[in-house]
């Protein structure tokens, strides 16, 4: 979909006016200017850079640089509406300090962990980095390498990364930044449907007759999903909103009925909602007897900190923490029969009132309800457990995989679902929900990659919290962090994150398009191309896959992340990575490179670099159309087995397509007979993830957060999001107007607790946790009011680092870290 | 009990035991400046100052056709709820030309399908998802966006 600003006129009044015009004008009233070179602009598609909602934008282009965004009229996401951020796409790649040449660290011309970054080529940087990786292989063997990677990677970025570590060095320890934001909800999924991703797609907004935000600030964190429920909600009367979180944000500007709970306590109020739809007899027992099972967790699992803390220690079921056990109907209904709505009003802080005003919608079957959630729910030392509370309420009563009916579990970032989860870049996955520790998935693997039997290693590598970890302890050595900022996002960067990357032990590389902090802790920093600078995929919430082609060059030398895992493997004979054991067995290989074995394979160069864009530097580069080569092997993974993509060349065209895509026909509702053609004819449901075609109700109780607080520390925590910065800030804060909108972060604080503190809005404060501390401001009037005893933080300023004083515990069962809550305190600087 | 202890001690002469390690660490950005500046990454810098948002101005120049306008004035006590839209009070057709405030666009009474509604679609409620005030104050790093030719005066 390259189109002149002609073609696009005729494609397309409406945004052709943006192409033409210097002023606004309404689009019925078209004023096209002559088509003199100087107005023509070269408007393309892309997905947008930022969260996983996944809006289609344009983008204009005139010169080789871009010089407009906005938002995508044709695309069924968001209809021609950006948010904030999504409007300033145009700036993000044109900060002043974009890094244009590899750094590493040196003195006297010779590579040194405490010298000081100075400018190589990408052949030196490549050597030494190398050097570093087989030396460390040699000393130490493929468990000691690693990489931390990113649902911001393309599709295929992320393939060709999995296809490196897993294959090429044989190491498991590749993770995600997505699991710091979505291994939560991939557990839930996994253990109550067997199978990763929601059942349902944004066309549940607009049918929807009730809401209920379980830990989500929409209209913060997903602005665009939040216009379409503020369209649903004020167009239609009877439509409700019901928000909670533990403090008041801007969601509760739309709700009907807002809740603010005490941390943790969700666990509770989701056992009450069953129990209530149980005591009013609203079980939908037709649905609840053909389509599920009851089960229980295993309780008392651990906070999924560092084993030999005391929290790990007292845990009585951590070795067994996943165990699922059966039970019945009646000891079910025996288990939730403690979450009374005095109980539950008890343990949470809300008005039985309230609660039971909620709990009326989920069992009334006349109410269409969908459930919306995000980081609330799955950075949760419970996340796990807390998706499929959820889940529970809508199998009770029936309300799933239906038009505007079901549990909708929201991504963070634009490709978390795409890249991180559907490629499988976690230390546990393989692609289409297949995972290392089975044989057979390994083999499905080894099979499509054409690689002998064995090549896979069968134990999960280390997890995001954990690679900190290892770095720390000198088990982990040579590492590549890539489209990522970890050493701001990670918990307990003084105790964990800092002390790995500056192990004298360690080789630390970093990947950016920007000078961040995790590059401050670098040894060689990697100038990276991104977004538009190159072609890609990305998969959104609704399980939409979008493609976009390059449409400008990066500056300098700086180049995309495919190129870099590419030319990286091109640098090791396979000898140098492989043991002799599975050398034998393919004794074809020898004497190649990984670049030979796992990209010039047969598949990933299938296709001529004729089919390529002339503006397509990764394949050029190939010399094949190696986006489309790579998609096209990985797609494989999931024809046929309830994970289909269609053919590449659909995605060029269409405005994304949502899989499972079958004869050419995308998915809407997962499970339900008629829009999922994987349903089994008669069926009515199959949740064919798992082998009945049953999913499960798995009872979990209320159990208490890992830190609260107490005398000393005496406030809660909570950390995350603003509207106008994207993460870590690394390309909304070089947008001066992203900037001046939110230009640092502040201590959103309840006024009681400044009164009681002596301090005035705007004042500087200490705050502290016990491990690390941070100075920032008071603010006592924005947009975010919590109550009495927390504070919220926005974890974008660099400036700050408030994961300093963040906990690194994690749910045992996801190993996400809880970035909700932990204790703190405040004091004025 | 006692022998386990002598093997960590001998554990952490070896390799520089875990403990340790803290106090070995050197933290040195190498000379890079990040958002953060030069500060080191183990140093607690002292918080910017507070910035204040810009009182009432003239409406600032666009970037491109399509760009949200910047609100160039104070926001602060809006409201914008179930009930109420104090920003419409102002810039809704009604009363834009008594205030003497922009005028919503006309792109905003459309609905997601495309049809023209009497008043302002609900999709488009919410102004501040789109729409957002600015504190006096300098990037934190230069941009090299250039506009088109005929939007290029803007700075």
């Amino acid at each position: 979909m390259s189109l002149s600003r002609r073609d696009f006129i005729k494609a397309n009044a409406i945004a052709a006016t943006a192409a033409a015009a210097g002023i606004a004008i309404p689009a019925t009233a078209s004023n096209l200017v002559t088509d003199s070179a100087k107005s023509k602009i070269k408007w393309d598609k892309a997905p947008c850079r930022f969260c996983g909602t996944g809006c289609s934008v344009l983008v204009g282009s005139q010169d080789g640089k871009v010089v407009a965004t906005q938002g995508d009229p044709d695309a069924p996401v968001n209809k021609g509406l950006n948010c904030i951020k999504g409007y300033f796409l145009s700036k993000i790649m044109y900060g002043k300090d974009r890094l244009t040449q590899p750094l590493l660290r040196m003195t006297d011309g010779e590579y040194d962990k405490e010298g000081d970054f100075v400018p190589v080529s990408w052949d030196k940087a490549f050597d030494v980095m190398a050097m570093k990786f087989k030396k460390t292989l040699k000393d130490k063997g493929p468990t000691a390498i690693g990489m931390f990677g990113s649902g911001q990677w393309t599709v295929m970025e992320g393939y060709a990364a999995v296809k490196l570590m897993k294959a090429g060095f044989r190491s498991n320890n590749i993770d995600p930044n997505a699991r710091h934001c979505m291994a939560s909800a991939v557990g839930g999924f996994m253990r109550t449907f067997g199978i990763d991703e929601p059942m349902g797609c944004y066309d549940d907004f607009e049918a929807s007759d009730c809401f209920v935000l379980w830990g989500s600030n929409m209209a913060e964190m997903h602005p665009i999903l939040w216009s379409r429920l503020t369209d649903r909600r004020l167009s239609q009367e009877h439509v409700k909103v019901h928000v909670m979180s533990t403090y008041k944000h801007r969601s509760f500007e739309l709700a009907d009925n807002g809740m603010i709970f005490t941390p943790n306590t969700d666990l509770a109020i989701a056992n009450f909602i069953a129990n209530y739809i149980i005591q009013t007899d609203s079980v939908n027992w037709d649905f609840v007897n053909k389509h599920t099972h009851f089960k229980k967790a295993t309780t008392d699992i651990g906070y999924g900190l560092r084993p030999e803390h005391k929290l790990e220690q007292a845990a009585k079921n951590v070795a067994s923490k996943g165990k699922i056990h059966d039970m019945t109907f009646e000891e079910y209904k025996a288990q939730v029969a403690e979450y009374t709505v005095e109980k539950t009003e008890e343990i949470s802080g809300v008005p039985a009132k309230k609660l039971i005003e909620m709990a009326k919608a989920y069992a009334d079957p006349k109410v269409k309800v969908m459930s919306l959630w995000t980081m609330g729910m799955n950075q949760h030392t419970r996340g796990v457990w807390m998706n499929s509370l959820v889940y529970n309420i809508h199998l009770l009563t029936g309300k799933i995989s239906l038009p505007g009916n079901g549990p909708f579990s929201l991504t963070g970032q634009p490709s978390a679902c795409g890249t991180a989860r559907e490629v499988g870049t976690f230390s546990h996955r393989l692609p289409a929900d297949l995972v290392v520790k089975k044989k057979a998935h390994r083999d499905i693997a080894e099979k499509i990659w054409k690689l002998p039997e064995g090549t896979i290693p069968g134990k999960p590598g280390y997890h995001a919290v954990e690679q900190n970890r290892m770095l720390k302890d000198g088990k982990l050595n040579a590492y590549w962090v890539m489209c990522n900022n970890n050493m701001q996002a990670a918990p307990n960067m003084n105790e964990e994150g800092l002390p790995g990357y500056r192990n004298p032990d360690n080789f630390i590389v970093v990947s950016d398009p920007y000078p961040t902090v995790t590059c401050q802790a670098a040894d060689l920093i990697l100038p990276t191309a991104m977004w538009v600078e190159k072609e890609g995929c990305y998969g959104n919430a609704e399980r939409r896959t979008q493609q976009w082609f390059q449409q400008v060059k990066a500056p300098g030398e700086a180049k995309s992340d495919l190129w870099q895992l590419m030319e990286f493997s091109k640098r090791f004979k396979i000898e140098e990575v492989w043991d002799e054991e599975l050398l034998a067995k393919a004794p074809h290989l020898r004497g190649k490179t990984m670049y030979d074995v796992l990209y010039r394979n047969g598949n990933v160069d299938a296709f001529s670099i004729d089919e390529a864009k002339e503006l397509n530097d990764d394949a050029h580069d190939c010399g094949f159309y190696v986006q489309k080569g790579l998609f096209e092997e990985y797609a494989t993974f999931g024809r046929g087995h309830g994970h289909d993509l269609a053919p590449y060349e659909m995605y060029q065209k269409a405005r994304g397509l949502r899989w499972p895509v079958v004869d050419g026909k995308e998915t809407l509702w997962r499970f339900k007979e008629g829009s999922d053609p994987y349903v089994g004819k008669g069926k009515d449901f199959e949740f064919y993830g798992k082998p009945d075609g049953k999913a499960f109700i798995i009872a979990a109780p209320y159990e208490k957060p890992p830190e609260s607080p107490d005398e000393e520390y005496d406030m809660w925590l909570c950390t995350g999001r603003v509207l106008e910065h994207w993460h870590s800030g690394s390309m909304t804060r070089r947008v001066p107007e992203l900037y001046r909108a939110f230009p640092d972060a502040v201590v959103f604080m309840h006024p009681d607790d400044a009164r009681k503190r002596n301090l005035r809005r705007g004042d500087e404060v200490i705050v502290e946790s016990r491990r690390g501390e941070m100075k920032s401001r008071i603010e006592t009037r924005g947009r975010n009011r919590p109550p009495v005893g927390l504070v919220f933080v926005p974890w974008f300023d660099a400036r700050q680092l408030i994961n300093k004083l963040t906990l690194d515990a994690t749910d045992p069962l996801s190993k996400q870290t809880d970035y909700k809550k932990c204790a703190i305190k405040v004091r004025k600087a | 009990m006692k022998k386990i202890m002598i093997v960590l001690i001998a554990m952490s002469i070896a390799t520089g035991a875990v403990a340790q390690t803290k106090a070995e660490i050197m933290v040195n950005n190498g000379g890079v400046e990040s958002l953060r500046g030069s500060a080191e990454l183990d140093v607690t810098r002292s918080a910017d100052k507070h910035k204040r948002v810009l009182k009432d101005r003239e409406p600032l120049q666009r970037n491109y056709v399509h760009q949200p306008p910047i609100i160039p004035h104070q926001v602060r006590g809006y409201k914008v709820n179930l009930n109420v839209n104090k920003c419409l009070s102002c810039h809704g057709w009604k009363y834009a030309r008594e205030t003497g405030a922009t005028k919503i666009s006309p792109t905003h009474f459309e609905t997601r399908e495309g049809m023209t509604l009497s008043d302002v679609s609900p999709r488009r409620y919410f102004c501040q998802q789109c729409h957002v005030p600015q504190v006096d104050g300098r990037p934190l790093v230069e941009n090299d966006f250039k506009a088109v030719d005929s939007l290029s005066q803007y700075k």
